[in-house]
Order: structure tokens, then C-alpha cells, then sequence
């Protein structure tokens, strides 16, 4: 246990530091630890967290990618586009919405492994593609998803089973415990694991925490390093496009914002440092950076409750993001031989 | 002529001068496609006339200037995301300044943001990327707080408005700053001891450090230098826009790194020519011109811009197979 803290020092910094941040915020907040204030705290992470997971698996093999936000934005659009009618033409819609933004990621992959273009300049241009094609399908804000879906998805657990008469309505005993838990965060936990997870055991997520340590190691041991480079820009093309599927579900239309995307995609770097994920690649984890997301979004919602003047309110976010990632600078107070900061 | 046309040769040419050469044919390739439009749809050639080839240059001149200062902190292998705010931050203090002081405390924030940009990022070492990307959130902060989220009443100097307004000779005076800041990047790079160690420190800063460059004043210059550079730009766009205005540098970050690449300089730092960002901003300047010209909306300006930045790297700026 304790060897299991000491190697990840940095996640459970970041864990240890929401959970203050979060507890803080309810004891000051005057409805706070209610199921009212929970839901919409979680409804308002979703995209981001799921954003900085997508950010997460480019920047463990020492990669980036600047085209996060982008594809959430594509995937917002076409999903305001194709998740309405009936219940069938739905779940088609949504399957529909996360193949497309999977394949962009894809697209990524390729770009970057058979093209040979550095990631970070190769997602800035795929980027550009990507908000040309979202704007192409919504040159203005609108469209629509279908009401019940929204309403189901974005509330609690009770709600759901009562908007799709699951449990006799969410009222069997079973059930009651599990009623308050609010939809959005099981989603975002529940992705999480069933998708990051297993990735990461297998030997392809093995290989993108190799590259990121040393690429030429792990080419040299005969890892699979193509393969692993492609599945980890299509997954965080995955993780972008569920991002995008449920901002068009919360807000039930789709924008086509430039200044949005470019917003997204500078938070979820933040949020991955702050999650304990190194920008040189091979240390971290998506769930880290989960925790990184949430822990930006509970700083916001502090200056709902504190009477702070909205003027100062961008240079307080600014400042707190600049002294959490230069905590990351302890390490070079430990250093002995500065020949090791050279990397 | 014949040893001339034999240095032209692909197999004599140092490899950064390739990807110059391209692009260089790149635009003139914009430019015929332009004027084909043009002669199609109006029947008149005003691509190809001095007057409009100036004003492109003197757009340019902003987007060059934030470049050159990028440029230098690219070739470290580090990137300076803070540009946005240092620049709108810059011609905000400048128009709130005024008078004979207005240019000078423009740039002093340039200079402030640089040196704190290289403290973090030498001294502390925390990764550029995301560090000037704090810094930017403050500047942007500091802003918002200053001006109360407007646009400050207060406008630009005449000695502004002249700098990026006025015209010399007949030419636009933005030009002759983008020249006289180009020739000095440019002498500093290819002729100094401190351009040899920004290249040095770029390839490989162990390396570097061990041959006795002192590698943290290095990357903390290049960093003053790049906010300085941003700063200028601000300045500038104060002057031609007659005032700031919030967010006024947000177009700039994305098609300068866009802009230095293009021009054959390595991402990861430690190669790269100066008249490589040259053509690469004039490449993207132009090539935002001709698409408006041609009237084509938002969606398709985005797509084309992403496929010409992934079509040109396709040809010039491969990788190893392998890169260790």
C-alpha cells in the first residue's frame, strides 16, 4: 500500500486535493451535500473530463494533441444533428456520433505513424479540418436531441429509470440506494473504466507508456510502436467524440464555437498535468487526468459562492493553474547532478 | 551559370533550404490559381499587382513579427503559448501609457513576460507548454481586471498609427519594420554566439550545457526575445486598428507556430532557417487572402488550411522512422 502511494505520489496529490477542494466548496455552499448541487457540479464536468481523458493517452507516448476540442466540437455538431427520432434511429445516432469522431482520431493515427509529422503540428492542421467540417454541418448554432434522452442523462439515477421505466420507475428497494447518484458522473466514471482500463492493461496500452518513456527502447524490444501510436490517437478521438455526444445532449443543440474548441483543448493539458500526467510522456493515467479535469471545474465553481468581484475572477483561475503546475518544480530542488533535467 | 544551377540542385542543397524553396513554389502556386480565378470571374488580374502584393506584406508584417519571436523559441524545442495576451496586453499598455511613452512601456511587458516565461521554463524547468499557457491565463487575467472585459477607451499614438499605418516611399511602413526586426533575428541567428547556442541548445541540451553554453540564459533570451517580438506586434495592431481591444492576439498564436513550420524549422528544435519563417508567414498570409477573394465561407477556409499545413509537411517535414 504504502509502495503503491509512493509511485503515485502525483495522483494521489491530485486526489487528496479534490477531495478538500470539493468538501470545502459543499460546507461553504448553502444547499451544499445535496443531490441538487451534485448533479449540476457533475453535468458541468462531463465534456472536459472527458476532453482531458482524450488529451491523456497523445501525451503518455510523449505526444499532443491539439485537435481534442476540435473533434469534440465535430462530434457536438453532427450529434445535434442525428441523435433525435425514434428510439432505434437514437442509439444509431449516438453510435453513429462516437464511430465518427473514432475515426478522425484514426485519421490522426495515420497522419502521424505514415506520415511521420510530428503529433503536435499534425493535430494543429487535422484541427483545422476538423472545425472546417463542424462548421460545414452547422454554420450556425442549433439543431436538436430528443428531450427525454436529455432529460434522462443529465439528472439523477431516478430520473432515468422513471423517463424509461426501468425498476418500476426507479421505485423497487434494490434500487433506492443508487437513486440520488447523479447520471453524468457514472457515465464519465463508468467510460473511464470500461474503456481506459483495459486499454491499459493490454499490450498496446503497455507499448504507448513505452514509447513515451523511450521510443527507441521500445522499438528496439520489438513492441508494436505503429500500432500502439494509431489506437492512441483513436482512442482519445473516442474520448473527444463522447465528449462532444454529450455536450449536444446537455445543452440539446449543437455550436460550431472556434473559441471553445481552442478553450477545450488548452484546459484538458492543464488538467492532465494537474491529474500527475507527465507532458515528456510515460507517467500518468487517464484517471488521473479525470481528477485534474474535476478539480479545474470545482475551482470555478468556488467563485459562484464567494462574493469574488467577476473582474479578478480570470486572473484568480490564471493564477491557481500557474502555481499548481509549478509544484511540478519541486523536482528540480531534488535534483543532485543537473545533467539529469536535460531530458 | 552553370555553378549556380549546380548548387540548385536537390542533392546540393542543405537540407534546410528545401523546404524554403518549396513553399517559396508553393506561393507562387497560390498566386496563379488566384489570379486564374480572378481573370475567370472579373476578367482582371489584382493578385498580381504591386499594390495588393504590399498590403498582403503589410498584413504580414503582424503575423511576421510574431513569428520571428516564436521562431526562436521553437528552434530551443519549446513554444511560447503566451503570445496571445502578451500581445494584447502589450498594446493595451501602450494606448494606456500614451504620448512618447507609449511604444517603450508596449514592449516592456514584452520583456517582463519573457523573462518570467524563461524563468519558468529554465530556472524551474516546468514544460514550456503548459507553463506559458498559465502565463498566458494570467496576462489574460490582469487584462480583464484593467480594463473591466472592454475594449479601453484609450487609442494608439500617432507614432503608432504611422509605424503600422503610414507609408514611406510609397510602401507601407509596417514593412520596413518587419524588415529591419527580420535582419536582426535573422544576423542574430546565423551570426552570433548567442543564435549558435539558441541551434546548440535546440539539438541537445546536455550537450549544450557541457560545452560550457550556459544553456538556462539561452533559453531565458530567446523567451525575452519572443515576447518582445509579440509585444511589437501589439503595438503595431494597436496602431493600425487605432486602439486594442480584448482578444485582439488570439489569431495570431496558432498561424505563427503554423507559420515557423512551414518554413522547414524542426518542431523539436536545433534546425531551421529565418528566411524559411519568412515565406511561411507570406505562404499563409497569401493564402488567407486568395481564399477570401474567392468567397469561400468559414468551413471551407478551415479545411483547406489544415490539408495545405498537412500537404506541405507530407512533402518536406517527415521524421525518422523512429525517433529516440
Amino acid at each position: 500500500m504504502t509502495r503503491l502511494l509512493a509511485q503515485n505520489r502525483a495522483f494521489a496529490g491530485a486526489c487528496l486535493l479534490l477531495a478538500l477542494l470539493w468538501l470545502t466548496y459543499n460546507a461553504l455552499h448553502p444547499r451544499g451535500f445535496s443531490a441538487a448541487v451534485l448533479v449540476q457540479n457533475a453535468n458541468e464536468s462531463v465534456a472536459i473530463g472527458f476532453v482531458a481523458m482524450a488529451q491523456t493517452v497523445p501525451v503518455l507516448m510523449g505526444g499532443l494533441d491539439l485537435s481534442v476540442g476540435a473533434v469534440m466540437t465535430l462530434t457536438n455538431c453532427i450529434a445535434s444533428a442525428v441523435v433525435s427520432g425514434s428510439p432505434a434511429q437514437i442509439v444509431l445516432g449516438m453510435v453513429l456520433t462516437l464511430a465518427a469522431g473514432t475515426a478522425f482520431g484514426l485519421m490522426n493515427g495515420l497522419v502521424v505513424v505514415y506520415g511521420r509529422i510530428q503529433p503536435i503540428i499534425a493535430t494543429l492542421a487535422t484541427g483545422a479540418i476538423a472545425i472546417g467540417l463542424a462548421l460545414l454541418i452547422r454554420p450556425q448554432p442549433g439543431g436538436s436531441i430528443d428531450d427525454d434522452l436529455s432529460w434522462a442523462l443529465t439528472n439523477q439515477l431516478v430520473d432515468f429509470a422513471d423517463t424509461y421505466g426501468l425498476a418500476e420507475g426507479g421505485k423497487t428497494w434494490w434500487f433506492r440506494p443508487f437513486a440520488p447518484l447523479p447520471v453524468p458522473l457514472l457515465l464519465l466514471v463508468g467510460t473511464a473504466f470500461l474503456a481506459w482500463i483495459p486499454f491499459r492493461r493490454s499490450i498496446t496500452g503497455r507499448t504507448v507508456y513505452a514509447i513515451g518513456s523511450a521510443e527507441g527502447a521500445a522499438y528496439m524490444s520489438g513492441l508494436p510502436i505503429a500500432r500502439a501510436k494509431i489506437a492512441a490517437f483513436t482512442l482519445a478521438g473516442f474520448f473527444a467524440a463522447c465528449g462532444g455526444l454529450y455536450l449536444a445532449i446537455q445543452t440539446s443543440s449543437g455550436n460550431a464555437d472556434v473559441t471553445q474548441a481552442g478553450a477545450y483543448t488548452l484546459n484538458s493539458i492543464a488538467a492532465v498535468v494537474l491529474g500527475g500526467t507527465s507532458l515528456l510522456g510515460g507517467i500518468g493515467g487517464a484517471i488521473g487526468s479525470l481528477v485534474g479535469a474535476l478539480m479545474l471545474r470545482v475551482i470555478s465553481f468556488y467563485f459562484r459562492i464567494l462574493s469574488v468581484d467577476p473582474l479578478l475572477q480570470p486572473l484568480i483561475e490564471g493564477l491557481v493553474l500557474l502555481a499548481a503546475v509549478s509544484l511540478g518544480a519541486v523536482r528540480t530542488l531534488r535534483v543532485r547532478n543537473r545533467l539529469e533535467l536535460f531530458r | 551559370m552553370t555553378a549556380t544551377l549546380a548548387r540548385l540542385h536537390p542533392r546540393n542543397l542543405r537540407p534546410e533550404t528545401r523546404p524554403i524553396l518549396i513553399a517559396a513554389g508553393f506561393i507562387l502556386v497560390i498566386l496563379a490559381l488566384g489570379t486564374a480565378y480572378t481573370l475567370r470571374a472579373q476578367g482582371t488580374a489584382p493578385l498580381l499587382s504591386p499594390g495588393y502584393l504590399l498590403q498582403q506584406l503589410q498584413i504580414g508584417a503582424f503575423l511576421g513579427l510574431v513569428a520571428a519571436g516564436m521562431m526562436m523559441v521553437i528552434l530551443l524545442g519549446h513554444i511560447d503559448l503566451s503570445v496571445p495576451w502578451t500581445l494584447t496586453a502589450a498594446a493595451m499598455m501602450a494606448t494606456t501609457v500614451g504620448g512618447p511613452w507609449a511604444i517603450p512601456a508596449g514592449l516592456a511587458v514584452g520583456v517582463a513576460v519573457g523573462l518570467f516565461n524563461g524563468f519558468g521554463v529554465a530556472v524551474l524547468r516546468i514544460p514550456s507548454m503548459i507553463f506559458t499557457l498559465g502565463v498566458d491565463s494570467v496576462m489574460r487575467g490582469l487584462m480583464v481586471a484593467h480594463t473591466g472585459g472592454f475594449a479601453p477607451r484609450t487609442e494608439a499614438t500617432p507614432l503608432m498609427r504611422s509605424l503600422a499605418a503610414g507609408k514611406l516611399l510609397g510602401i507601407p511602413t509596417a514593412i520596413f519594420v518587419w524588415a529591419a526586426v527580420s535582419l536582426v533575428v535573422a544576423v542574430t541567428l546565423s551570426r552570433t554566439g548567442f543564435g549558435r547556442s539558441i541551434y546548440a541548445t535546440g539539438s541537445r541540451e546536455g550537450a549544450a550545457y557541457l560545452s560550457g553554453i550556459r544553456t538556462r540564459l539561452v533559453i531565458t533570451g530567446a523567451f525575452v526575445a519572443s515576447g518582445l517580438c509579440a509585444a511589437a506586434a501589439g503595438c503595431l495592431l494597436a496602431g493600425y486598428s487605432t486602439r486594442a481591444y480584448q482578444g485582439m492576439g488570439n489569431a495570431y498564436l496558432l498561424p505563427a507556430i503554423a507559420a515557423v513550420v512551414l518554413g522547414g524549422t524542426r518542431i523539436l528544435g536545433g534546425s531551421g532557417r529565418y528566411a524559411g519563417t519568412v515565406v511561411g508567414v507570406i505562404l499563409i498570409v497569401l493564402l488567407n487572402s486568395v481564399l477570401s477573394i474567392m468567397q469561400m465561407p468559414e468551413a471551407g477556409r478551415q479545411i483547406i488550411y489544415g490539408v495545405v499545413i498537412i500537404g506541405m509537411l507530407l512533402v518536406y517535414g517527415r521524421n525518422e522512422r523512429v525517433t529516440s
